[in-house]
């Protein structure tokens, strides 16, 4: 079988994307299962000891394109680039972020190697498959795991035909982990000038106003969100602790930043941000209209109040009857020792 | 020669609306179950085709859809907001169509409205979410893309500018025509109907529409032949069959779960572990979390 690759995204800064390392994390755990070897690509302009950087992850190669005109990201010339590494290291997998750039590169690749693509997967295993109609049986294919409809039901996507089997994952939603800091892979220089043609750079960017990573609560898949009920800063840092275990970011009432329990950037609700996660944890949050205005299109929403009478669980799908000291340590708990 | 743009629109399932029916046995989405709507980023992307048209009086604004017959309704609807004219792409053979497969539909149906200037559509669907058919449409007719528009901001013969919205910042782009552009929901929202286009064009029909009417409308297409809906089949775009429909699309559906709490009575726990530890265990086993 052949190797899994993944899409290194490079920050304002030229570091490697979270986002990336997030799939490094994953890719090397599917590479290891599947007894292959784990491939990244790097594209982008100072790229000196870029490998360093990926090496800690398990990525066995590295590809990497160092070309002043890579950075910023234009879509032709990154295509061309991952095409011509696709045509000859023939993947078996290909994941790239579900980011701004990957959902942009990745469809023309796939086009173009008209091979199958699935969006903003939340989970990625491996599986056979066995199709009745030509009783043909595949073996360790990539399940594509993804909400769809709105986030109503749960897909699980195959390609049993094409190569590479490709995917998209959001940011935040696979664990990054490092393998071992001592890791050493090989690095394999693309000489862009060579495959680059000047149409590659028809479209210019003329213009770039770049912020660097903030708090960026709107796109969050999963979202803890304080009130008042959370009683003081320190026991906001709880909300933060199980938002790191999780990857979810953390929200908070207009009460909660009244309260200076939390910076204005994160209020959720009428005045601040309208959110619609794919679970919503509302900590002691009683739940005002203007609140609910503003998340109550959550896909999901548990409540975590002392108070069973809180408004905000009558839109809630599991209200906890219980103080947040208590409940939060212990969904932390359980998921650092059951989650995948 | 007009300044000619395509905009590509999809009607979509409202899935704030999902019932127990809306997916069949094979995995594909049972459209015939749910409300219809014009896909909400897809009236941005004509909102910024009718500001060009507001500029250019040579401009042209053509509406294609790929879709089951009642999809002609979004044809009319882009009308009576300002669309010149419309085109359905719709055979059975299409069913079943992933992203790649339509693309290759669409590509087609594009290359029969040559020359063109812009192909525009929204980023993405409601019903997918992939943002995948804009540039994967793109690449097949091998035009450079620009994908998050949320204003084009200078259009000449042979240039646009296009400001785009990304996760972290906003970036201006420079790209030759013809190009293709996929729309953020940021971009203005659509105009409404126009009373006078609503006069105008509140008879368009498609060919199997008009076989459906009790009304003979002969005569008024004779005198108004603007008001034809075209059809276009596989056979109309000389498409292969193997790249279409199921047997055309690399991705399968493999299993499908349904997440839908019915209802939203709210089930009432309590801190014990058990409770606790249990709740997670679902959110982990639907892929809530994790």
């Amino acid at each position: 079988m052949n190797n899994i690759f993944v899409y290194c995204e490079l920050t304002e800064e030229k570091t490697i994307a979270d986002v990336s390392l997030e799939l490094l994390s994953k890719g090397r755990r599917l590479a290891t299962e599947l007894g292959v070897k784990l491939e990244a690509i790097v594209i982008g302009s100072d790229l000196k000891r870029i490998e360093d950087q990926v090496f800690p992850f398990g990525v066995d190669v590295v590809h990497v394109a160092d070309d002043n005109r890579l950075f910023p990201y234009t879509t032709l010339p990154h295509a061309s680039l991952v095409l011509h590494i696709f045509h000859h290291e023939k993947p078996e997998i290909a994941i790239f972020g579900a980011t701004s750039i990957g959902r942009d590169l990745a469809p023309r690749i796939a086009s173009a190697l008209r091979c199958g693509l699935t969006a903003d997967c939340t989970s990625l295993e491996i599986g056979d498959h066995f199709e009745n109609k030509t009783q043909t049986e595949y073996k360790n294919l990539l399940y594509q795991i993804r909400p769809a409809f709105g986030g109503n039901i749960i897909a699980t996507i195959i390609n049993p035909e094409t190569r590479p089997q490709m995917a998209t994952v959001r940011e935040g939603v696979m664990k990054k982990e490092v393998l071992d800091p001592k890791y050493k892979g090989q690095v394999k220089k693309v000489n862009a000038s060579a495959v680059l043609r000047d149409e590659d750079f028809m479209v210019q960017i003329i213009e770039r106003h770049m912020e660097a990573s903030k708090i960026n609560i709107k796109n969050a898949q999963v979202i803890i969100a304080g009130g008042y009920g959370v009683g003081s800063r320190e026991n906001f840092q709880l909300l933060y602790d199980l938002a790191d275990v999780l990857g979810a970011q953390v929200g908070a009432s207009r009460a909660a930043v009244d309260a200076g329990f939390s910076e204005h950037e994160r209020q959720i609700g009428q005045t601040g941000v309208t959110v619609r996660p794919k679970l919503y944890i509302a900590c002691g949050i009683s739940g005002a209209v203007q609140h609910r205005a503003g998340m109550d299109q959550s896909a999901q929403i548990i409540s975590i109040n002392t108070d069973p009478n809180a408004p905000i669980n009558h839109i809630a799908d599991y209200t906890i009857i219980g103080s947040i000291t208590d409940v939060i340590p212990k969904m932390i708990r359980y998921y650092k020792a059951n989650s995948k | 020669m007009s300044f000619r743009i395509i905009v590509l629109a999809k009607q979509v399932p409202d899935t704030r609306n999902v019932g127990k029916d809306a997916m069949k046995a094979d995995g594909t989405v049972n459209r015939a179950a749910l409300p219809a709507i014009f896909n909400p980023e897809d009236l941005n992307a004509l909102e910024l085709a009718l500001r060009i048209k507001d500029q250019r009086k040579d401009c042209e604004v053509i509406i294609l859809t790929m879709g089951p017959f009642r999809a002609a309704e979004i044809i009319r609807e882009a009308m009576y907001r300002g669309a010149d004219r419309g085109y359905l792409i719709t055979d059975r053979k299409f069913a079943g169509s992933d992203t790649l497969a339509t693309s290759y539909a669409i590509s087609l149906a594009v290359r029969k409205l040559e020359p063109y200037h812009l192909v525009i559509s929204g980023r993405q669907a409601i019903d997918g979410d992939t943002a995948q058919v804009g540039p994967q449409t793109a690449e097949k007719l091998s035009l450079p893309q620009i994908t998050y528009a949320e204003e084009i901001t200078e259009v000449s013969e042979k240039h646009i500018v296009v400001k785009r919205r990304l996760e972290r910042g906003i970036e201006v782009v420079k790209s030759p025509l013809p190009a293709a552009v996929t729309v953020h929901s940021s971009a203005p929202a659509c105009r409404q109907r126009v009373a006078k286009l609503l006069m105008k064009y509140k008879h368009a029909r498609t060919v199997t529409e008009l076989q459906n009417e009790t009304k003979d409308y002969t005569e008024l297409y004779d005198q108004r032949p603007y008001l034809q809906i075209d059809e276009w089949t596989v056979d109309d775009l000389h498409a292969d069959v193997t790249m279409l429909g199921l047997s055309g699309s690399p991705t399968k559906v493999k299993k499908i779960e349904n997440v839908v709490f019915a209802h939203k009575d709210s089930k009432v726990l309590s801190a014990s572990d058990e409770d606790i530890n249990n709740l997670m265990k679902d959110l982990i086993d639907s892929h809530v979390i994790g």
